[in-house]
């Protein structure tokens, strides 16, 4: 039996306690009379620091901290998919119960349901040889998701007994093994330390695509299974539209959409939406594959930084299963701001803007549990991070944002004056980057189209252009270009209005198969070439530029059907009549 | 039997620090008097070892290190409670400021509130009219959201929000209760005799609750006014189920005042001298705003805060962005070609009115129409920019239909009087006559059925 702590000091999350000597780092305690959760941070003699996750006013000097001899951990088993927790993984609706519409301080550690009973099928025999990572069983964890039961990493031995009967809750002993020196019992649940990433097998290299049907990701630039994506945008730039949607429609098989310090209405809209929404692939609603994680922005601010282990470690859970999982940090500034609010409390030196020197590591912590993985049982998973950043003013170089740059492939960028204009998603094409182009051009190539690659790379470089011509129009106005430059205007702007704007409340427009949209800019680019053609005829722009043609292309998002692209040919039919009439007159 | 100390160590702007001082609660409020008999509150905001930090809510001037008597009260920052409520002002510690007297009540609640469980919120989706055709059409205001106007000084922000708690119809088509509360946060006497005397011109003055910390009233005080306004409002919305309108001006003070005593506390700052929980601090308050789905009230929540020197990217807008629903923007240049009310559009924004317009909630057109006037007053001011360079005459055909459809969008439908009160068809119905300056082709954001009924109304309907 260890001591308890005795309470020294208390300055809002962060509290001292002495009598700490045999408490152990980043273990989790529980600090006074109302038993309020919280993380041992800093060790200095029997003096030992703690942040807080729960409200701290009414504490008083001398109240007890409880050790509870383990680190700050999550319990991983069935009940988690589809429900909805707080950054320390209690769920929200039991807290409800507990007390309504708000939420108190010291309700203890609650976290997935106890009772309920799950049909289990255990797949070893008694005589089987497990080791670490192995699977011994599974579980219907809803309609969409079959939830392997995993030994948990550091167990292994012979299978001794196994449980019979078929309905048990997560407590219940399932398998005991015989190990070398001792017994091990496994459940349906095994606890694990956020802040350790689960180790695997091997990290493989990155070869798909994480598909979204969003048409400025998935051809300029994609996103892929296992990687890094940073999401920057000042307020009011569509960040959090921009995660939605792909929590929506991205074909990771689970999604973990973790709220860090947002909006509680933008979590209530979640939570309204997804059950309402159907994944196109299985017809079954997208609540089934999401685990929702809510610390809103006035919610404890220690549980706010916990929050993202909590769902980065739940993601790669699920990974050892042999699942893609995506997991949407919305907004890891607000998590460096956790983590700068409870640095200054520490009074520690600040580095830029009050941020902690290990802002950087930390960030490149995250980032790094990303990853496609081989799991210790064999299977092929993923966990790919999409993390939105808020940065201060809208301006890209604090240092969150600077940071996060330097760990994530894929840059999104947000752009205001895109907002303005009510251009969705406000993605900047001249700014955004994906560093996996190279290594996916080859999936694209099979399972899309041999030319894909290179037709998006020339419809870049033909945004490209037209920014610059942009600032001569803005100097001079359009009238005066050349009739070739202000064809690429012309393109350019169907590009942006036509393909780059997608409308997230539109049925048909919200999630676009891969194959609409290429053929969508290919048959631009068709309509491009047909067009500089009869420009070396000397044929005027007035002429070339057919409105209904144009119009045509730009409301084609609406005309075409995702799943009958036919509509597309006549187009090209249409584009082929017109300019070929028009060839055959200039060139007599 | 209360335990009084007298003895003082440290006293540095509103914060005392005290030494060997027992059984003393993280939060709790400390009487302190002074050698001439006047009681100041304060409350614990720091505990090490036997040194207790004390914030002092009042002017910190007169007390010295050995003349006062302090003693702890054993409670947390409450206020009581009742529908008697309504009507009453007070300052910013809850006291009244009129004749009234106390509020006695049995209901006790702490000021500071507790976070709603997202899984308790209702998704807003009650549209408000204001009568303001700018933000009825263009950034709608919802039945529980936090949407903040953002101005600058000497801007006519108050007049805007006179307007809106005069007009906006919080519990129209029902007979659900309504009421203002009103919080005044560092602003000057004649802002606040401005509400007061446009309150009571629209006969609400019975509906109001009113937290007044003037100018020159402490700093320590000003922390307190909007989480007293706040537990009002909660107490009125989810405990009396009444439609709650809070209007907080002016959130910059109540930042300075916070930069203030951190800088008094010593804290490491981060951005301009806030302290790196400013973030945490404003949501706070404007994540208190909401409406719940087993209880009928609502807190619909319109901060006022002046930008410092008209920069959106200042930390104060810039955090309360983050946080808000949405912000209306003042603008400056409307400002001064006397357009009231100013509202910049093209940054301003409801997030929440996706939700809450259209078929069923205001007009099946309204969506694109709203979508239609940003994306082209947004070309307006590219061309405008281009005319400064080659002259209005040179442009283009379509080029000048948009200059004058930018004139007469600001003129005629950002502008109206301050007793102007325009219902959400008239604001529609004046959208489209002016949409109509433009060629019928530019319009590619609105439905194409949409402008077969209501594009060629010019030829008949005019």
């Amino acid at each position: 039996m260890r001591k308890n702590g005795i309470i020294n000091m208390i300055n809002g999350p962060v509290i001292r306690g002495k009598n700490m000597a045999n408490f152990k780092m980043r273990e989790m305690v529980m600090v006074g009379s109302k038993k309020l959760i919280g993380e041992v941070i800093i060790l200095d003699g029997d003096v030992g620091t703690i942040q807080v996750y729960e409200e701290t006013e009414g504490l008083k000097l001398g109240e007890e901290v409880i050790s509870t001899e383990k680190p700050l951990s999550v319990k991983l088993g069935p009940g988690m998919m589809g429900n909805m927790f707080d950054g320390i993984q209690r769920p929200l609706v039991e807290i409800n119960k507990i007390n309504k519409d708000f939420i108190p301080e010291g309700i203890g550690l609650l976290s997935i349901n106890q009772e309920k009973l799950w049909e289990v099928t255990i797949t070893v025999e008694v005589g089987d040889i497990l080791s670490e990572g192995q699977i011994f069983g599974y579980v219907q964890e809803t309609s969409l998701i079959k939830h392997w039961l995993l030994v948990p990493p550091n167990k292994s031995g012979t299978v001794s007994s196994i449980a019979t009967n078929k309905n048990y809750n997560i407590e219940d002993v399932l398998v005991i093994l015989e190990g070398e020196n001792k017994q091990e019992q496994l459940k349906m649940y095994h606890e694990w330390p956020v802040r350790v990433p689960r180790p695997v097998k091997e990290r493989k290299e990155i070869e798909k695509p994480l598909i979204t049907g969003q048409r400025v990701l998935d051809i300029f630039f994609p996103l892929a299974k296992g990687g890094t994506c940073a999401i920057p945008g000042g307020f009011g730039t569509g960040k959090t539209m921009t995660q939605h949607q792909l929590a929506k429609w991205s074909d990771a098989d689970i999604i973990i959409y973790i709220g860090c310090g947002e909006r509680g209405n933008e979590m209530t809209e979640v939570l309204e939406d997804f059950p309402k929404l159907i994944d196109p692939k299985s017809n079954k609603p997208l609540m089934e594959r999401t685990i929702l994680i809510a610390n809103t922005s006035n919610m404890p601010v220690a549980a706010r930084e916990a929050s993202i282990y909590t769902g980065i470690t739940m993601a790669e859970y699920y990974r050892d299963m042999g699942y893609d999982v995506a997991i949407m940090a919305d907004s890891t500034s607000r998590w460096a701001e956790a983590l700068r609010e409870i640095s200054g409390r520490l009074e520690e030196m600040p580095a830029e803007e009050g941020y902690p020197a290990y802002l950087s590591s930390r960030v490149a912590e995250f980032y790094e549990r990303a990853g496609s993985v081989e799991s210790l049982n064999g299977k092929e998973g993923s966990v790919t991070i999409i993390g939105a950043v808020s940065p201060a003013g809208g301006d890209f170089s604090e240092p969150v944002t600077e940071n996060t740059k330097r760990y994530v492939n894929v840059f999104l960028a947000l752009d205001k004056e895109l907002a303005y204009s009510r251009h969705y998603p406000a993605i900047n094409w001249l700014d955004s980057y994906s560093g996996y182009i190279k290594v996916l051009e080859q999936w694209y190539e099979v399972n899309l189209a041999d030319d894909s690659i290179k037709l998006r790379n020339k419809m870049l470089e033909l945004l490209n252009n037209e920014n610059k011509l942009q600032e001569i129009v803005m100097l001079v106005g359009e009238d005066v270009l050349p009739d070739d430059q202000r064809l690429v205007l012309e393109i350019a702007k169907l590009i942006k209005i036509g393909f780059l704007q997608q409308n997230a409340f539109n049925s048909q427009d919200t999630f676009v198969p891969l194959k609409k949209q290429y053929r969508m800019l290919w048959i631009i680019d068709y309509l491009y070439e047909k067009c500089r053609k009869l420009l070396v005829l000397n044929v005027p722009i007035s002429q070339i530029k057919n409105q209904s043609i144009f119009d045509e292309i730009i409301k084609m998002k609406y005309t075409v059907l995702n799943d009958d692209l036919s509509k597309i040919d006549e187009i090209q039919a249409k584009i082929n009549e017109y300019y070929d009439e028009l060839e055959k007159k200039y060139l007599v | 039997m209360k335990k009084e100390y007298l003895k003082i160590d440290k006293i540095i702007g509103p914060l005392i620090e005290m030494s060997n001082v027992n059984d003393v609660f993280f939060g709790e409020v400390v009487d302190i008097m002074s050698s001439d008999g006047v009681i100041k509150k304060g409350k614990v905001i720091k505990i090490e070892e036997k040194k207790v930090v004390i914030q002092v809510f009042e002017n910190t001037s007169g007390l010295s290190t050995n003349n006062s008597s302090i003693s702890f009260t054993k409670e947390a920052f409450e206020l009581s409670l009742s529908k008697e409520i309504l009507g009453r002002s007070f300052d910013g510690l809850g006291r009244p400021l009129d004749q009234g007297g106390a509020i006695y009540s049995r209901n006790k609640l702490n000021i500071n509130g507790r976070p709603i469980n997202p899984v308790a919120r209702k998704y807003p989706r009650d549209f408000i009219q204001t009568g303001i055709s700018s933000i009825d059409a263009l950034m709608t205001l919802i039945r529980g959201q936090k949407l903040p106007i953002f101005s600058g000084n000497g801007m006519t922000h108050n007049e805007l929000a006179a307007q809106i708690v005069r007009q906006a119809k919080l519990g129209e088509g029902s007979s659900e209760d309504f009421a203002i509360v009103f919080a005044a946060i560092g602003v000057k006497h004649d802002d606040a005799d401005f509400f007061k005397k446009s309150l009571m011109e629209a006969n609400a003055m019975d509906r109001v609750v009113m937290f007044i910390n003037y100018a020159n009233d402490p700093i320590a005080e000003r922390i307190n006014t909007p989480r007293c306004a706040l537990t009002v409002a909660e107490y009125l919305a989810f405990e009396e189920d009444m439609q709650i309108l809070v209007v907080m001006s002016d959130i910059t003070s109540y930042c300075e005042a916070i930069r203030e005593v951190s800088s008094a506390k010593e804290e490491v700052p981060s951005r301009k001298g806030f302290p790196g929980y400013l973030y945490s601090d404003l949501a706070s308050l404007y994540e208190r705003a909401g409406m719940l789905k087993d209880k009928p009230g609502s807190i619909t929540f319109l901060p006022i805060l002046t930008m410092p020197n008209d920069d959106i990217t200042h930390p104060i807008p810039d955090l309360t962005g983050y946080i808000t629903e949405g912000q209306i923007v003042l603008g400056r240049e409307l400002f001064q070609n006397n357009i009231y009310p100013p509202v910049n559009i093209l940054p301003s924004l409801s997030r929440l009115m996706k939700d809450g317009i259209g078929e069923g909630y205001t007009r099946s057109d309204h969506p694109d129409v709203a979508n239609q006037l940003f994306s082209s007053y947004s070309k307006v001011q590219e061309i405008r920019s281009l005319a400064q360079i080659i002259g209005e005459d040179d442009l283009s055909e379509v080029d000048r239909s948009y200059m004058k459809f930018g004139r007469v969008f600001e003129d005629e439908f950002i502008s109206q009087g301050f007793h102007e009160n325009r219902d959400i068809n008239q604001t529609i119905d004046l959208a489209w006559k002016i949409l109509r300056i433009l060629p019928k082709d530019e319009l590619d954001r609105i439905n194409p059925d949409l402008i077969d009924v209501h594009y060629e109304l010019k030829n008949d309907g005019e």
